[in-house]
């Protein structure tokens, strides 16, 4: 594990694993699909169940990628490490990719369902804070030049909205609220029909598998970023060594 | 598939599809073009370090 934490190390390692991850989630997604829409309709909501085999694995997605930058952020203000650092940065934009989709998709089932796209409701306001948190993270990240102060700002404004995950998660329970309470992750089991489990299960793995092959290729181009910005202050250094007058002068 | 909210599925499934391909592209063209930017960079380096050598 400190091995794969090493920058070389990871690229290297994940340079041989990604197509193996890339295909298995397009294999997943393919499956998943087929099973969407081979699954028998809802007898309440009809075809319009069809929309939950996107939206919720978004939104379990919207959360648990918040999380990983939780972890993220503890190991660059507790350890301080580099990849830490492009763990975090590299999945805010993911992360609000999802609870776009998560959002987006839930209001195009609230209208048939409900009546209405929208209402300020516990569960839809916390995940709505949610995707407002991932803009700023990314806004903050890009508003920092020194990558080490952004990270470490970063961190503090992502541990200080993990608050948001329980609400979230609880939001059901605690308030009154016109979103449904949990249905699959229940003490007494599961209350979806098996026929309409299995395309949830298989489109979440899908999801998961975007999530991790997309988190893996933008760390990696965070790393790049920073190779790319030593190369260049290096190859500046030289230029400047060469012809120390012309850097004097400003240029 | 007669299902009298057949646009609100249809809408569901292109913005999902939208946003998944822009995630992609967002990850892949940025790793394109630092893969260049670094390629870049790496011949100015050895430019320099080749100038300096002639030099000395």
């Amino acid at each position: 594990m400190v091995n794969l934490a090493n920058p070389t190390t990871f690229v290297e390692l994940t340079r041989r694993v990604l197509p193996w991850l890339a295909a298995a989630t397009a294999a997943l997604f393919v499956v998943g699909l087929w099973l969407s829409f081979a699954a028998p309709p809802d007898y309440q909501q009809g075809e319009t169940v069809k929309i939950m085999y996107l939206h919720v694995p978004a939104a379990w997605m919207a959360t648990f990628v918040y999380a990983v930058m939780a972890a993220a952020a503890l190991g660059t203000l507790v350890w301080r490490h580099p990849l830490a650092d492009a763990a975090q940065k590299a999945a805010a934009p993911l992360g609000a990719g999802f609870t776009f989709i998560c959002l987006v998709t839930g209001s195009l089932w609230g209208k048939p369902m409900w009546g209405t796209y929208w209402v300020w409701d516990a569960r839809l306001t916390s995940v709505l804070v949610l995707f407002i948190l991932y803009l700023g993270l990314i806004a903050l990240w890009r508003a920092i030049d020194d990558p080490g102060r952004a990270a470490r700002a970063a961190a503090i404004l992502t541990l200080v909205g993990a608050v948001d995950l329980p609400i979230i998660k609880f939001s059901v329970d605690w308030w009154n609220t016109l979103h449904q309470p949990a249905s699959v992750f229940r003490l007494d089991g599961p209350m979806i029909a098996p026929e309409l489990l299995m395309p949830l299960i298989v489109m979440s793995l899908a999801f998961t598998g975007l999530f991790l092959t997309l988190h893996v290729m933008a760390i990696r181009n965070e790393i790049l970023r920073r190779r790319i910005a030593r190369v260049t202050m290096l190859a500046a250094v030289k230029g400047d060594r060469l012809a120390p007058g012309l850097a004097a002068g400003g240029a | 598939m007669g299902d009298p909210h057949l646009g609100f599925i249809i809408a569901a499934y292109v913005v999902a599809a939208l946003t998944i391909g822009a995630m992609i592209g967002w990850v892949v063209l940025d790793g394109r073009r630092l893969n260049a930017e670094l390629a870049r960079a790496t011949r100015a380096l050895d430019g320099a370090r080749g100038a300096k050598g002639e030099r000395q």
